[in-house]
């Protein structure tokens, strides 16, 4: 038996993500008693298989002859891969590809999955996941009753762990069908941080009153590290593109730090970004409901306040 | 072009999210049900949009008791032709899954369009199980949709940007937004809506393969430290010493 993790390289490099799934892994197969596999394809560096198994990961699965698998490949490799390891918890990210993997991988094993998983599993007599429902505004606990559980972790919710390790690499073989989907083109946006991927998001609303005053938030953002997002009507009037709209409705984000400014927090604005660690609410109506969700609060006129954090911010780093 | 799309039943955005039975229940007392936004406003507008500049028909398909027959006829009244419901509880998103592969598999349908995931549980689930069970390719996420030559073309967002995706027809796409813009039904079609076919169907014999044992709520915060506007430092401080977020 095992644990077995899918860690998906971007561009020849592990994000974040695949090593938050590593640690979660090695952390299930130390519950289990078991060893934590990885499976993974293409052509990987030495170097960046080496940092999974400084992830607690003790062996990994290669298939090296694909190029840009799509969902259905993946999820024969993934597999393939369980069937190698005699896994019987396969855990992958919750993100665009691991959301199209795991659920071919529940049918094609027949195991159940629990998806956005944020934390630990429960083994006391059983298996059981929580994971954030509701869009946030609850968690549910959810047992799996298959003997094999498929799993997709929510970003953010474990931080990776180097414990030192070394994991063997082999080379997974085996028929994995031919690609149904296929890239035709890929767009950067230019210049920004991925929003779902940042830690620290600034991000404004209709208080700002127009487009040509996001000046100062993407001053601010820029000051912190930020990525820069924005509520929904922001969005449909077009002051900002489209990517950028988070909530209940738009991208749901997990940063260690949230800014609000000039949003009233509308429960479904909150029902995106309530996973935040830390929440900045800046406002000039006390009595905006953001506060209500907030850990720290500025009640002023964004156009006075933001100016003068940015100039804090400025004389902080020196 | 014959479509299918898949429709689900959600509490309104608004709701405010309570249990019952032990927390083992969602409390639907006050709850007003909507059709689940990405299921209505992307993926059945996005379907019939295909259906107006080409020719052919969209069914939805929904697993739900009597219960659902209002959120199914809005989906008829914003212009779908007709529906089907399968008369079981959705246990787990297998469970509904494996009825609606079970309905769509002698079916021949060219794309079936479902949400990225509906708003209650989040899962992300059906539209990848559904491609598995039926042995057709699936493009998650789209937010832009357009079929020609019998092939699908998928824009999706990417971490930082954005790619194109090509899939021969027939497969299935789960829709984000983008892909299409909300219709508000008119007197027409709501008047049409009520004698437009909706087929109930017996469930098939599926075991689920999870099942949720009990809801906890959110830990409420423990209420906002306000920092005056005159004095940032103080909110950088509080930031880096007390919540080491900077
Ligand atoms: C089905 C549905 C889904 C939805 N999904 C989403 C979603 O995913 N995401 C989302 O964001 N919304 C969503 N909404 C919309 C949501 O209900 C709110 O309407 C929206 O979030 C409000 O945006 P806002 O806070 O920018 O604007 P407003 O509500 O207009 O708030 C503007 C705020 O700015 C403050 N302000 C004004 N001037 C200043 C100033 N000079 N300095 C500081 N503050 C100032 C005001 O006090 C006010 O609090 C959804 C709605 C529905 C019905």
């Amino acid at each position: 038996m095992s644990v077995l993790v899918f860690v998906n390289p971007n561009e020849g490099i592990f994000p974040k993500s695949a090593l938050e799934v590593s640690t979660y892994g090695a952390k299930v197969a130390k519950m289990l008693g078991v060893d934590c596999h990885a499976v993974t394809y293409g052509n990987v560096s030495d170097a960046e298989l080496a940092r999974i198994g400084n992830h607690g990961v003790k062996a990994i699965h290669r298939a090296s002859g694909l190029d840009q698998p799509d969902n259905g490949q993946l999820s024969k490799v993934i597999s393939t891969a369980a069937d190698a390891c005699g896994a019987s918890v396969i855990v992958c990210s919750h993100d665009l590809v691991g959301k199209a993997v795991a659920p071919r991988l529940s049918v094609r094993l027949k195991a159940g999955l629990v998806t956005g998983v944020n934390a630990l599993p429960n083994t006391d007599g059983g298996f059981s996941v929580t994971k954030p429902v509701f869009s946030g505004k609850a968690f549910a606990t959810e047992r799996i009753l298959t003997e094999t559980k498929v799993l997709s972790l929510m970003a953010n919710s474990i931080p990776p762990e180097e414990i030192g390790g070394t994991a063997a690499v082999q080379e997974l073989s085996g028929e994995f069908g031919t690609k149904k989907v296929t890239v035709k083109e890929i767009k950067k946006y230019s210049g920004s941080i991925a929003l779902p991927d940042a830690e620290r998001v600034v991000s404004a609303g209709r208080g700002l009153k127009g487009p040509e005053n996001w000046g100062m938030i993407e001053d601010l953002a820029n000051e912190l590290g930020a990525a820069t997002a924005c509520s929904r009507p922001v969005a449909d009037i077009g002051w900002r593109p489209h990517h950028e709209h988070v909530g209940q409705t738009g991208v749901a984000i997990r940063p260690n730090l949230y800014f609000a400014i000039g949003i009233s927090g509308a429960i479904q604005h909150l029902a995106g970004v309530n996973g935040s660690k830390v929440i900045v609410v800046i406002n000039n109506d006390p009595d905006a409901p953001f506060f209500k969700a907030a850990d720290y609060g500025v009640v002023g006129d964004a156009f006075v306040v933001v100016p003068k954090l940015i100039e804090a911010l400025k004389s902080f780093k020196g | 072009m014959k479509l299918l799309v898949c429709i689900s039943k959600v509490p309104d955005t608004t709701t405010k999210i309570a249990f019952t039975d032990g927390d083992t229940k969602l409390d639907e007392k006050d709850v007003q049900f909507i059709v689940n936004p990405y299921d209505e406003w992307y993926a059945l507008v996005r379907a019939l949009e295909l259906k107006e500049a080409q020719g052919g028909s969209v069914t939805t398909i929904t697993v739900g008791g009597p219960d659902h027959d209002p959120i199914i006829r809005k989906a008829l009244a914003i212009g779908a032709d007709d529906a089907v419901r399968v008369d079981a509880k959705a246990q787990d998103a297998y469970y509904t899954a494996f009825q609606i592969a079970d309905y769509a598999k002698d079916k021949s349908f060219d794309l079936i369009l479902l949400g990225k995931e509906t708003i209650d549980y989040n899962g992300s689930q059906v539209g990848g199980m559904l491609a598995e069970m039926l042995d057709l390719p699936f493009v998650s996420l789209g937010s832009k949709l357009d079929i020609a030559d019998g092939k699908a073309t998928v824009e999706t967002d990417i971490s930082g940007g954005s790619e194109v995706l090509e899939v021969q027809l027939p497969c299935v796409i789960s829709a984000a937004k983008g892909m299409a813009e909300q219709r508000i039904p008119n007197m027409r079609g709501i008047m049409a809506a009520r004698t437009k076919p909706l087929n109930v169907q017996a469930p098939a014999d599926v075991t689920p393969l999870t099942t949720i044992t009990k809801y906890t709520l959110p830990p409420s915060k423990a209420g906002v430290k306000l920092v005056d506007p005159e004095h940032m430092e103080e909110l950088v401080r509080l930031l880096h010493e007390e919540a080491k977020a900077i």
